[in-house]
C-alpha cells in the first residue's frame, strides 16, 4: 500500500469533486422541478396529459442512465444545429432521466395524501391547481422527503457515469491519475472510502427523516 | 433546423460489419445479465437470510455488506474488480489470471454486476422475510426443523413469493446497469453503438436502435412476470396495484 499515492494528487482528485459536486446539484434541482410536473400530470383525469407523461415515464425507465447520456448527446446537436458542450449535454441527459423517476416518487406522495383533503380544497373555491399547490403538495412533500432523499444520493453516485463523454469529475480524475501513477489498489479503495463517506450522510439523513415521519404519524 | 439538414442512414444498423457487431452486442448485454442475475440471486438470499436469522456476526456483516454497496457508485466496484483486484495476487498469481481468462473485463464485470445487485437483492428478501408473521417462523421450529431446514422449506419459498413483483424491478436494474461494463471494455449493446459511431458518424441511429433493444426486453419480461406474478401470488395477499 502506497497511501502517499493520494496525498500528492489530493488537489486535482478533490477538484473534481467540485464538478461532480455541480453536476449533482443540476441533475436533483432540474430533475426534481420536471420530476413534480410529471408525478402531478400523471395524476392528472386528461388524457392529451396523462398519455404522453406516462409513456415518457414509462420509456426513461427502461433504459440504462449511460445510453441516454450518449443518445442526447447524438441527438441534441442533430435538432439544434450546432454542438453541445459535455457538462450542457450531461445535465439534461441527467434532468430528463431523473425526472422519470423522481415522478414516481411524486405520484406516489400525492397519492398518500387523503382525498378529503382535495375535496376540502376545492370546494373552498380554490382551482386543481391551486390545489395542488397550496393544499397537497406541502403535505405530499412531508412524506416523500425520505425517497428524495435516498434517490438524491443514487442521483449522486449516478455523476459518476458522466466520464464518458469526457467530464473530469471525482471518478474520473481517480482513473486518470491511476493510469499514470499505476496505483489502482490504493486509488480505487480511497475513491470508494469517499463516495461512502458523502453517501452514508445522506442515506443517515434518509433514514432519520422518515423515521420522524412515521412518529409523526403515530 | 437541424434535423432536416441531419442525412439519416439507417443502414448502419445492418451493413457489414456493423449488423453483425449490432447483434453479437445484443447477446452480450443478454447473457452478461443473466449470469450477473443468477450470481445475485444467489448471493442476494444468502446475505438476506444472514441479515434475519439469530446468529449476530452474520447479520453485522450482512448489514455491512449491504451498506458498503448501497453507498459506493457501481462504477467503482466495476473499476475496482478489473483494475485493481489482480493486483491482490501475486505476480505469478496475475499472469495465471489472465492466461486462463483471456476474456477477464467480461469476467470482471460479470463479478462486479453480480455482487452489486445481490447487495439490492438482499435487501428485498430482507423485507420479504421480515414481513412474514413470526408464528411461520414458530411453526416451522416447532415442527422439528433446524434453522436451515426452516428457511429452505418454509420462508425462502414464501418469502420469494411476496417480493416477486420488486424481484422483477431489481433483475432489470440488473439489466440495464450491464451498460456500464462499457466502461472496462466489454462489447456490450451500448458499447457496441457507441463504437459504431466512431466510425460511421451514424451514433444517433444505433444509439436509437439500441434503445429499443432495452425497451423491448425490459417490457417483455415486465409482461411476463405479470402472468406469473398473477399464477404464484400467495391466496389471501392483498395484490399491488400496479
Amino acid at each position: 500500500m502506497d497511501v502517499d499515492v493520494i496525498v500528492r494528487n489530493a488537489p486535482f482528485i478533490f477538484g473534481g469533486l467540485y464538478l461532480t459536486a455541480q453536476l449533482a446539484v443540476f441533475a436533483i434541482g432540474g430533475g426534481l422541478v420536471l420530476g413534480i410536473l410529471l408525478g402531478a400530470a400523471r395524476l392528472s383525469r386528461q388524457p392529451w396529459l396523462y398519455y404522453p407523461v406516462s409513456a415518457y415515464v414509462h420509456f426513461f425507465r427502461g433504459l440504462p442512465l449511460l445510453l441516454v447520456i450518449f443518445w442526447l448527446y447524438f441527438l441534441i446537436p442533430v435538432i439544434t444545429g450546432r454542438s453541445l458542450n459535455e457538462f450542457a449535454a450531461a445535465v439534461i441527459a441527467f434532468i430528463v432521466y431523473e425526472a422519470a423517476y423522481f415522478s414516481e416518487i411524486v405520484r406516489a406522495g400525492i397519492q398518500s395524501v387523503s382525498k378529503g383533503q382535495r375535496m376540502a380544497g376545492l370546494s373552498s373555491g380554490l382551482t386543481g391547481v391551486q390545489t395542488l399547490r397550496h393544499v397537497i403538495l406541502p403535505q405530499a412533500l412531508r412524506t416523500m422527503v425520505p425517497s428524495l432523499v435516498t434517490h438524491s444520493v443514487v442521483i449522486f453516485q449516478d455523476t459518476s457515469l458522466a466520464y464518458v463523454i469526457g467530464l473530469r469529475e471525482f471518478l474520473r480524475r481517480v482513473n486518470l491519475v491511476d493510469a499514470r501513477e499505476a496505483r489502482s489498489l490504493e486509488l480505487y479503495l480511497f475513491a470508494g472510502l469517499v463516495y461512502f463517506i458523502l453517501c452514508s450522510a445522506g442515506t443517515f439523513t434518509g433514514k432519520r427523516l422518515e423515521r420522524k415521519n412515521r412518529e409523526r404519524k403515530v | 433546423m437541424g434535423l432536416l439538414n441531419y442525412h439519416f442512414d439507417w443502414s448502419v444498423l445492418w451493413r457489414a460489419p456493423y449488423g453483425q457487431m449490432m447483434i453479437q452486442g445484443i447477446f452480450t448485454t443478454v447473457h452478461l445479465s443473466l449470469i450477473a442475475w443468477g450470481l445475485a440471486l444467489v448471493l442476494g438470499i444468502l446475505i438476506g437470510v444472514l441479515r434475519t436469522q439469530p446468529w449476530l456476526p452474520g447479520r453485522i456483516f450482512g448489514a455491512a455488506y449491504v451498506q458498503i454497496f448501497r453507498n459506493t457508485p457501481f462504477l467503482v466496484h466495476l473499476f475496482f474488480w478489473y483494475y485493481a483486484a489482480p493486483l491482490i495476487l501475486p505476480e505469478s498469481g496475475q499472469q495465471w489470471l489472465y492466461d486462463t481468462v483471456p476474456n477477464y473485463a467480461y469476467w470482471a464485470g460479470v463479478a462486479g454486476l453480480g455482487m452489486y445487485t445481490a447487495s439490492r437483492v438482499a435487501e428485498q428478501f430482507r423485507s420479504g422475510f421480515s414481513s412474514i408473521p413470526a408464528d411461520q417462523y414458530r411453526a416451522a421450529y416447532a415442527s422439528g426443523l433446524r434453522t436451515f431446514q426452516v428457511y429452505r422449506w418454509v420462508i425462502i419459498p414464501y418469502g420469494f413469493r411476496l417480493i416477486l413483483p420488486t424481484i422483477t424491478t431489481e433483475f432489470l436494474t440488473c439489466f440495464k446497469n450491464s451498460a456500464l461494463t462499457m466502461t472496462i471494455g466489454v462489447m456490450e449493446i451500448t458499447h457496441t453503438a457507441y463504437y459504431i459511431d466512431s466510425f460511421t458518424w451514424h451514433g444517433l441511429e444505433t444509439t436509437t436502435a439500441a434503445s429499443l433493444v432495452y425497451l423491448t426486453i425490459a417490457w417483455t419480461v415486465i409482461a411476463v412476470m405479470g402472468q406469473v406474478e398473477k399464477r404464484v401470488y400467495i391466496p389471501g395477499q392483498i395484490r399491488k396495484e400496479g
